[in-house]
């Protein structure tokens, strides 16, 4: 345990040391945390006043407001938490599922695998978009349904990596080794195996994250993601940009937030990947057991 | 005799056809068995199927035919929850120690795994179990909370020993256990297998290319060439009068520590290694298998018997 902790420490600092990554972190950072406390901060993303409709930032409305009168700064802050729920929810679903049939199939390897593979195949055939909307019209709008739509369109990435990985795993020694002393397959798949795939995965739950995001925005800019009042990052420049012209501010300053949001965790996610394709070089043969 | 403890009969591992290529049978009709407390050595040139033939055996790879009874207990009518828990009767150490254990687990870890997946020790006992593997095999208790890549190749051996050792097994396959290691190592690791039979009784199957280690170690000794067994005896027998000629080349091939003999042993024309199958017709023994259905086995002295195929061409005239 401690080890793994020291793995995570390391991996963080090397990460910091990278300028794109290391903004792209504190920018997330800031993010996160306004969302988090939200309900702390002095802003109310509900409180309307017809009467300050649509106005240009200042002092007071950092961000301006909408066409009621509420602060559109307020309502990007509470959007973050629309739209970062949407993305742990829709990983975790995600690799929830698509994690222990990647496993499977790649460790089986015959019928088995070939039955979850065209199952997976199907799902990475329909537009993800489609999708979700058909799923959302089924379950009706709701945060809930959102996570799920979104988490349901992951489920592919993260079957193959998982499936890419056992393939490549399996037929390690050490593998081998804890089949000769009689681990069962499930042993075997979650214990030996998993625990040494973990890296592509964390990866692909960065890159899933962002599309995520980006999928949820979508949905709510269509005008079937989160119901309103709840305030969304998609609603809003879906609001926004009926009003281009007498407030451009609306539309493209949450624009901004998603932009540089998904940026960032693209940025991380290439410089993760970056990091651990250098590990696996550098120590061919000690972490991952003498794969070549 | 007493009761072999393992007996292997007619077994064959064929490999399937592949785009246009033939189908593979890396192992034909093995048939041996091993007593208590006693090593059979299997040796061979490589892919001659002993790695096959050991993996077969303890059904870590499909069989196409023939038994395998362990403890008069047939493997290969088992479905796979009655063969896990056979496996703690029959564990293998593999030749890698540097692949066969996990990198991110630590040596305690990696110890306690075969424990908990058979519980054969109450978790509160497994702890103290671990310890005393170590000590087994000659290691140090602390090491516990270290990590595989802290250990050179004979210390991570004896780990890979002491787990295969951790729930009691009756027969061990050691695969190519030493060939990984260098020279003093391999002397010690070698030591420390003798000294476990001696304790706890063991049979091993030992598999290695190298024939004065399996001297060493064996007390009968069979020699793989081609996916079948052409010369089996003690291993008195075998080294001394080899009556097999693949089993002479073999013997022939070592290096003698003698310069000016192996100078001129180097100078003599390469052997012809065109062994012939020999299926069909009669033997050079003038026996027709394939009419009589005999086995194609031929004792030369009790306990000693050899394969009358593969033998080359010129010889088989002689003979």
């Amino acid at each position: 345990m401690t080890e793994t902790l020291a793995r995570l420490k390391g991996l963080l600092g090397r990460l910091l040391a990278r300028r794109g990554a290391a903004l792209g972190l504190g920018f997330l950072a800031l993010v996160a945390l306004a969302a988090a406390f939200a309900t702390v901060l002095p802003f109310d993303p509900l409180s309307q006043s017809v009467a300050a409709s649509l106005l240009p930032p200042s002092a007071e409305n950092w961000f301006g407001t909408d066409e009621l009168g509420r602060d559109i700064l307020a309502r990007v802050i509470y959007g973050a938490r629309t739209s970062l729920l949407t993305a742990v929810g829709a990983v975790v679903i995600a690799a929830l599922v698509g994690v222990p049939i990647g496993l499977a199939a790649g460790f089986y390897g015959d019928w088995r695998d070939s039955l979850l593979m065209r199952c997976i195949d199907v799902l990475l055939a329909l537009p993800n978009i489609l999708f979700a909307m058909a799923l959302i019209a089924v379950l009706g709008r709701s945060q809930g349904a959102a996570l799920i739509a979104v988490g349901i369109a992951g489920i592919p990435g993260f079957a193959r990596i998982a499936r890419a990985q056992v393939m490549a795993l399996r037929q390690l020694d050490f593998v081998t080794a804890v089949r000769g002393f009689g681990g069962s397959p499930g042993y075997i798949m979650f214990r030996t195996i998993l625990p040494n795939a973990l890296s592509p995965l964390v990866v692909q739950a960065i890159v899933l994250a962002s599309i995520a995001i980006l999928l949820e925005a979508a949905l709510a800019f269509l005008g079937v993601g989160v119901p309103p009042p709840t305030p969304s990052w998609g609603e809003m420049l879906r609001t926004g940009k009926s009003y281009l012209y007498e407030a451009p501010t609306y539309a493209v300053l949450p624009g901004i937030v998603l932009t540089l949001t998904i940026l960032s965790l693209d940025t991380i996610g290439r410089a993760l990947t970056a990091i651990l394709d250098r590990d696996e070089t550098d120590a061919s043969g000690e972490t991952i057991g003498g794969r070549r | 005799m007493t009761e072999p403890l393992l007996q292997v009969r007619d077994l064959s591992v064929l490999f399937p056809a592949r785009r246009g290529a033939p189908p593979v049978k890396a192992v034909e009709r093995l048939s041996f068995e091993i007593a208590p407390g006693q090593t059979l050595g299997l040796v061979g040139q490589s892919g001659s199927g002993k790695t096959t033939a050991g993996r077969a055996i303890l059904q870590l790879q499909k069989a196409s035919e023939g038994s395998v009874r362990l403890l008069g207990q047939e493997l290969m009518a088992m479905r796979s929850g009655e063969l896990r828990r056979m496996r703690r009767h029959m564990q293998f150490v593999l030749q890698n120690p540097y692949s066969s254990l996990h990198p991110r687990m630590t040596i305690g870890q990696i110890l306690s795994e075969p424990l908990q997946v058979h519980r054969s020790v109450p978790a509160n006992r497994i702890r103290e179990r671990v310890k005393e593997l170590l000590e087994l095999v000659n290691l140090d208790p602390a090491m516990m909370q270290r990590y595989p890549h802290e250990f050179s190749g004979g210390q991570r051996q004896r780990v890979v020993i002491a787990r295969a050792l951790a729930v009691n097994p009756d027969f061990v396959v050691c695969d190519e256990p030493v060939s990984a290691l260098d020279v003093r190592t391999q002397a010690q690791i070698v030591a420390l297998l003798q000294s476990l039979q001696e304790k706890l009784g063991l049979s091993y199957l030992f598999i290695a290319h190298d024939l004065a280690i399996v001297r060493e170690m064996a007390h009968r000794v069979a020699v793989m060439f081609r996916g079948r067994i052409v010369e089996m005896g003690s291993a008195a027998q075998v080294y001394d009068s080899p009556a097999h000629p693949y089993t002479q080349l073999l013997l022939d091939a070592v290096p003698v520590p003698d310069p000016v003999l192996q100078r001129g042993r180097l100078r003599r024309p390469p052997p012809d290694l065109r062994f012939l199958d020999g299926d069909g017709g009669s033997c050079i023994h003038g026996a027709d298998h394939a009419r009589d259905g005999t086995p194609e086995w031929h004792e030369v002295a009790p306990g000693h018997g050899i394969s009358c195929r593969y033998w080359p061409k010129e010889r088989s005239a002689a003979v």
